[in-house]
């Protein structure tokens, strides 16, 4: 797969240049809300839309927007999509809106989108950083949900809300508290170094 | 002059078509929001008040308001709509009492922003059942069963968020009290 082409640019965001497992970017909303699987995916799905959206409209009007302003360009276009998505589950899903409280909102700090967008999308045709930005959402949204997954059997022993562990087993309250989080996710990445340099 | 001139005019357009499409959204938005709200207000009262076949609103403040619950007729309980500091932010509940304003008919919570997975389990049946029957003030005890009708047991790791919800009953207890004794 060459550089550039469709293909590369979708795949290199599942792992090569994973946006949690090797950028690194998103730490606050992945430590913080990845303390149940369905939490994980809820959050995202979400991205994905708003990573989708910004990417479109920035490479749209990529050439229109003088360089010393793209920052606060990006943000307008960023802040928009998260208000209409969390206005959207609100008038439509309100039981999800509940379910899912502040991760909408957090999007806006979720550094991936921005970073998406002043690494790729403002220097891509709109075809590319329409697979950019979902390769990178599904990217995320994996990790999101691995990480969930780890921490929510570990400590509630639950999966989707559901028993999976015996009762033998005592629950790590400590999984799900913050430092479970930087615990789990530092073992992910050191995981993801050990299968990187294997090969 | 000519730079200063284009960066103005693409974040003013930006910002304008951002506005523009944020109202749209909003006003299509409202309306069922404000339904959906509606309802779960609804929703609540019927869930603290088991029995309940039409209520009354009364505000009491900017921020608390009680039903008066009634079937065939006749008073049944008050059901308290209010909201109060949580662990992060705010946490709007409703609680509804007997008819005599004594015991605990049930708890509904509304919104809530605790963490996720630890203070947002407030809002977990098992959680809620708890106050049934409960008299309040109440009062939080931790890794221990509640031995009297004040106590409430605490989630594991959530502390401040269950000593908030039992915080917020009690003023709403009193708040209700105070509205009912100056009616009389």
């Amino acid at each position: 797969m060459k550089k550039g082409s469709a293909s590369y640019e979708f795949v290199k965001g599942l792992w090569k240049e994973n946006p949690v497992l090797v950028m690194l970017l998103g730490m606050c909303p992945t430590l913080a809300v990845s303390n149940s699987a369905i939490n994980g995916i809820a959050m995202g799905l979400a991205v994905i839309f708003v990573l989708v959206m910004s990417s479109l409209i920035i490479s749209a009007i990529r050439k229109l927007i003088p360089s010393e302003v793209r920052i606060p360009s990006f943000i307008v276009v960023i802040a928009t999509f998260v208000t209409m998505t969390d206005l959207f589950f609100k008038a439509r899903y309100p039981d999800i809106s509940k379910a899912l409280g502040p991760f909408i909102p957090l999007i806006i700090v979720n550094c991936i989108i921005l970073a998406r967008q002043e690494a790729f999308a403002s220097k891509n045709s709109v075809g590319l950083s329409l697979v950019d930005a979902i390769g990178m959402g599904l990217g995320f949204t994996w990790v999101l949900f691995l990480l969930g997954t780890i921490r929510e059997i570990l400590g509630f022993g639950t999966w989707f809300g559901h028993p999976v562990l015996g009762g033998w087993f005592h629950p790590l309250i400590v999984m799900i508290l913050p430092p479970g989080a930087f615990i789990t996710l530092g073992v992910l990445v050191g995981l993801k170094n050990m299968i990187k340099k294997e090969s | 002059m000519k730079l200063e001139f284009k960066m103005i005019a693409v974040l003013t357009a930006i910002a304008l078509a951002s506005g523009g499409i944020l109202a749209y959204t909003y006003v299509s938005a409202i309306d069922s929001i404000e339904k959906n709200n509606e309802e779960a207000k609804k929703k609540a009262v019927t869930t603290v008040l088991p029995g309940v076949q039409e209520y009354k609103e009364v505000k009491i403040d900017k921020h608390t308001s009680y039903f008066i619950g009634k079937k065939d007729g006749e008073v049944i309980g008050y059901a308290v709509l209010t909201e109060g500091s949580g662990f992060q932010g705010m946490i709007k509940l409703m609680v509804g009492f007997d008819r005599d304003v004594k015991k605990i008919t049930g708890l509904e919570i509304l919104e809530n922003v605790e963490t996720p997975g630890l203070g947002n389990r407030i809002a977990e049946d098992w959680f809620k059942e708890q106050f049934k029957d409960r008299v309040p003030e109440l009062c939080v005890v931790k890794g221990k069963k509640p031995e009297t009708e004040h106590e409430i047991m605490a989630i594991t790791g959530a502390t401040i968020s269950s000593r908030a919800v039992t915080k917020i009953i009690n003023q709403a207890y009193e708040k209700l009290q105070k509205a009912l004794g100056g009616e009389e």
